[in-house]
């Protein structure tokens, strides 16, 4: 009886560390997919989506978005997409953002995946203030660049002469044209892809890239001290102190002993 | 064509709100019905009524998600017609997976696979909840809900009226893995979603009823049933099937020629 019993919790004990570890197994290899799977930063998401690490865990994948929009712009990532699946984006040479001014897609989310407050200005819904991503030129293979007259993008750009202007320069090369070519301005530039979408070359010249992607930031070293506004970022700065002592000898001495504490 | 009443009269009904879902939320898309839109893991019933799935909402919690009201009000819908009438209902009635691993236990039937000998189930029943477990680990650590990011249901479903992919894949293993390697082996062992509905659906009030005095022991039912170990009183003892895990799919109930077998109200107070 006694030895029985010590078998059955030797063989429960078993079991349980089967368990576990075909647990970690199952929980190491479902985490590494998951990890892999959005990994892809390449994306666009409807307007007013939460950054990208909080619309993937808040988006519940219900696809009201992509019913609402009424241009099928929207999709949602299928298996073999490469996207993390069953979220919604869309591919702007394909079908742009024609940027709704009740803009459907995001009022009908139910989880706040895409948030109402980030596409209103003043309680009211503004697709002007949407941030899908931002245009960016490739100057190499844009024909405006070359000195060919193009204002494709610029016409098509939803908020013309702010999110996309044409600059003048003179055209050296044959010493009478002028180059008109677009820059785009990032404080204006929703991301709505109509540029992508009307740009004349084989492959778009002008594309949208996630802002995450696109987008540098010079940090707080670096302050535009002609722009009160930008001064202001000065009040949040902390003070740095460094440790390192400086050597008042050394200093002294690097000027009477020749080339030697130079090198 | 009373044959068919007798013996078939669940399952017909049962494709039929299966296949009727799936239409509802195609047309939603496809023609802007506005009867159901979305689809399985959050929906609006005319504009008005939300619902959602209360596992994915779980799994989202876990992760760390700021859940909306409309989210958790869905949820909390879906949660109390499963656990007061439904019971483990969704398995059996909505999910459109239920058709495929159905079509697989029938052709292991005809197949006669079942009846190999030397082929046991080497899996415990139990995997479920462990995967439900672990689901709810992996979401926290991962940071999003990671059922709903691998779930083969929410991929069809979603596939169907959304475009399918390679989602068609998930459906060809499924069948497979039903039907070569283990004996009702996803919704019976391996689905979370299963687990977390048969947890739920403990507490439903629509019970499968055995009348002992009825019964022949034809085991018929035990064949048909994709949780045969809840029938475990057939033969023996007048009960009422009270485990979650029953899917309420009522199996059990056509194929019985004795009327040994019936849905029944459970009873508040306890005999």
């Amino acid at each position: 009886m006694e030895k029985e019993q010590g078998s059955d919790r030797r063989k429960f004990i078993l079991d349980m560390a089967r368990g576990v570890g075909i647990a970690a197994l199952g929980g190491f290899v479902w985490s590494a997919f998951i990890d892999e799977a959005k990994a892809s930063q390449l994306l666009l998401r409807p307007p007013g989506a939460l950054k990208e690490n909080d619309f993937l865990r808040t988006c519940i994948k219900c696809g009201l978005c992509v019913e609402a929009c009424p241009y099928d712009t929207l999709m949602l990532a299928r298996p073999g997409d490469h996207r993390p699946l069953g979220t919604p984006f869309f591919l702007p040479r394909d079908v742009p953002c024609y940027m709704c001014p009740d803009i459907p897609c995001v009022p009908v989310c139910p989880s706040g995946a895409l948030d109402k407050k980030s596409v209103s200005t003043e309680g009211h819904l503004n697709i002007k203030s949407a941030q899908m991503g931002l245009a960016v030129v490739d100057q190499e293979s844009c024909i405006a660049f070359w000195g060919i007259q193009c204002d494709a993008c610029y016409r098509a750009c939803p908020i013309l002469g702010e999110a996309i202007t044409i600059e003048y320069s003179k055209n050296e090369r044959t010493g009478k044209h002028a180059f008109m070519v677009p820059i785009v301005h990032s404080g204006a530039c929703t991301g709505c892809g109509l540029c992508e979408h009307a740009c004349v070359t084989q492959k778009a010249s002008i594309h949208i890239l996630p802002r995450e992607v696109a987008m540098g930031k010079a940090g707080d070293h670096y302050i535009k001290g002609w722009d009160k506004k930008d001064e202001k970022r000065l009040e949040n700065a902390k003070e740095i102190k460094t440790t390192t002592e400086i050597s008042k000898k050394s200093a002294v001495d690097s000027l009477n002993s020749g080339m030697k504490d130079l090198y | 064509m009373a044959k068919l009443w007798n013996n078939y009269r669940y399952l017909i009904l049962r494709r039929i709100v299966q296949i009727s879902l799936l239409v509802l939320y195609f047309g939603g898309n496809a023609w802007g019905w506005k009867i159901l839109r979305g689809d399985l893991s959050a929906s609006k019933m005319f504009n008005m009524i939300p619902m959602s799935d209360p596992y994915a909402v779980l799994q989202m919690l876990a992760a760390g998600a700021v859940i909306s009201a409309d989210l958790l009000l869905g949820a909390a819908i879906a949660t109390l017609f499963y656990m007061l009438i439904g019971g483990r209902a969704f398995c059996s009635w909505v999910c459109p997976i239920n058709m495929v691993t159905d079509a697989a236990s029938y052709a292991r039937r005809v197949l006669q696979i079942d009846n190999i000998k030397g082929t046991r189930q080497p899996a415990s029943r139990n995997i479920r909840y462990w995967v439900l477990i672990l689901s709810l680990i992996v979401s926290a650590i991962m940071g999003l809900a990671a059922f709903e990011f691998i779930s083969p249901i929410s991929m069809v479903v979603r596939g169907l009226v959304f475009g399918i992919g390679f989602g068609w894949a998930a459906v060809v293993v499924i069948f497979l893995f039903d039907l070569l390697v283990l004996k009702n082996g996803w919704c019976g062992h391996v689905c979370p979603l299963g687990g977390f509905y048969s947890l739920i659906g403990k507490f439903s009030f629509i019970r499968v009823h055995h009348n002992e005095a009825n019964c022949t022991a034809c085991m018929k039912c035990k064949v048909v049933c994709p949780e045969s170990q809840v029938l475990y009183m057939v033969g023996k003892e007048s009960l009422p099937v009270l485990s979650g895990e029953c899917t309420n799919c009522a199996r059990c109930i056509e194929v019985c020629d004795d009327d040994a077998l019936g849905f029944s109200i459970k009873s508040l107070i306890k005999k």
